[in-house]
């Protein structure tokens, strides 16, 4: 495991932190309500595959990031991000053998659980929030789930066949 | 799957730590949630994650960058003899404008000399280059490449060639996050700029749209009215554009008229701002950034000098 370690964890850092130059990248106005979450749907993935190495302590990190990359309130997006990544985490052998339409059901009640925790601590924080705006990125983000985890799963196995 | 089977051995162990570490880090969120929101105890912090994010923010601004180089290099001569004729035909325009400007300017200062009051010196400015913006639909939050090195401090002004957009929220050490004026959270202290009338210009989270909430049913405001820059909440230096009021609603049943002004700034298609330095504003004044010191600062009017000479209520003189 740890020898390993680093070969098996560059690829996924790489994955992460071009999730994070996706969620900074300026888009144009009417198109920045669809922005999906990038980085949620990163950590879904790798967080049932290998929810060992990561999982709650690698979303929270990645979150406070995103919160000051986005200048939101310092702790929101790593509220949301550990608490789905800990869902993942949870129930990752039950997760591993949905069928496909299934695992789009999930990661659409996924982003949601994740938009709502957002939605939450904005309205607790007393930012103004139109509420519908929250479902742009949740119906994107379902939608690319099938091409991102096809991209990812290429990655495994490669990662697994290198051993 | 070498890397399932290694993964799921250690299940059983694995689970009650993870729900146990999910319960640690959600109490550290909130404990940061409550304190960011609190006080501004964090900026350090913010400023030290800003630090290791910029290098990304360069990445991700690369390939933009670069075509645009790329298409300046190779723009046809055709091309650039008509801007330089544009361009030219704009320069003798403003340089009449300018001769009037400095006869009316000297005029000016010796109007106020004789009022005895404060003469409003030249702000300084310096242009930065915009690296994002609004990368969350709640937020109008824009990044620019200048930061605490270059003197750019929290509270800061930021206009562009039409008017206010603007200002700076967090001043990191190398880029500073702004706030724009369409922000739902920001407020703005304005004035009619044709009567002097006061207000307060809010964001609505629209690029095209401000609201002006607290205008009385029989206020004299009406379409096309320019609205400027008041200089009273402390962090914008007075008399900058900030908007043109698109549409008056009076409601006879409610308290309030129902006022929007679309921003003079082309808000969502800038790609340089300035930065100003007021001849007034010392670094770190006006640190609280958002509406509530706005919105604070608004009754004190007598507290600014100047401004008050400058906006006379127009009912005052006339009965």
């Amino acid at each position: 495991m740890i020898k390993v370690g680093a070969s098996r964890r560059l690829p996924v850092v790489i994955c992460i932190i071009m999730a994070l130059m996706l969620a900074i990248v300026p888009m144009p106005a009417w198109a920045s309500s669809y922005r999906p979450d990038w980085l949620a749907l990163t950590l879904i993935y790798w967080s049932i595959s290998m929810p060992r190495t990561y999982s709650v302590g690698t979303a929270w990190i990645v979150g406070i990031v995103v919160d000051v990359a986005h200048g939101t309130l310092l702790g929101q997006h790593a509220l949301a991000l550990a608490f789905i990544t800990y869902l993942t985490a949870k129930f990752h052998l039950q997760l591993r053998v949905f069928p496909a339409l299934q695992m789009i059901a999930t990661v659409f009640a996924l982003l949601a659980i994740y938009q709502f925790i957002l939605f939450w601590i904005n309205g607790v924080a007393g930012t103004y929030a139109d509420a519908v705006a929250y479902w742009g990125p949740v119906v994107s983000g379902t939608v690319l789930w099938p091409f991102i985890s096809h991209i990812f799963s290429g990655i495994r196995y490669r990662l697994a066949r290198s051993f | 799957m070498v890397a399932d089977s290694t993964d799921s051995e250690h299940r059983s162990t694995k689970s009650p730590a993870l729900g146990l570490r999910l319960l640690l880090l959600a109490a550290l969120s909130i404990i940061l949630l409550v304190v960011d929101h609190r006080q501004n105890h964090l900026d350090a912090v913010r400023e030290a994650i800003g630090a290791t994010v910029y290098p990304l923010r360069i990445l991700v601004d690369a390939p933009v960058s670069t075509w645009r180089w790329v298409r300046e290099n190779t723009a046809g001569r055709n091309e650039l003899l008509l801007e330089m004729s544009r361009l030219n035909a704009e320069r003798l325009l403003t340089h009449a404008r300018l001769q009037r400007f400095t006869a009316l300017e000297s005029e000016n200062a010796r109007l106020r000399a004789m009022l005895d009051a404060t003469a409003k010196v030249r702000d300084q400015v310096q242009v930065a280059e915009i690296m994002s913006v609004s990368t969350n639909p709640f937020r109008h939050i824009l990044v620019i490449n200048k930061g605490s090195r270059d003197g750019v401090y929290n509270g800061q002004a930021m206009i562009d060639a039409d008017g206010v957009v603007g200002q700076v929220i967090e001043a990191g050490l190398l880029s500073s996050n702004g706030v724009l004026i369409s922000d739902p959270d920001h407020a703005l202290p304005v004035q009619v700029n044709r009567n002097g009338l006061r207000t307060i210009a809010v964001g609505t989270g629209e690029f095209d749209r401000l609201d002006l909430p607290f205008l009385p049913n029989n206020a004299d405001i009406e379409d096309g009215d320019l609205l400027v820059t008041s200089g009273l909440g402390g962090a914008f230096p007075a008399g900058y554009p900030v908007a043109l009021v698109d549409s008056v609603l009076r409601i006879p049943q409610g308290p309030f008229a129902q006022v929007t002004a679309k921003p003079a700034a082309q808000l969502n298609q800038v790609r340089e701002i300035m930065l100003i330095w007021s001849a007034r504003d010392e670094p770190g004044s006006g640190a609280e950034s958002d509406s509530d010191s706005d919105l604070a600062a608004e009754p004190g009017s007598e507290s600014v000098p100047g401004a008050e000479t400058a906006s006379p209520v127009p009912e005052a003189d006339d009965d």
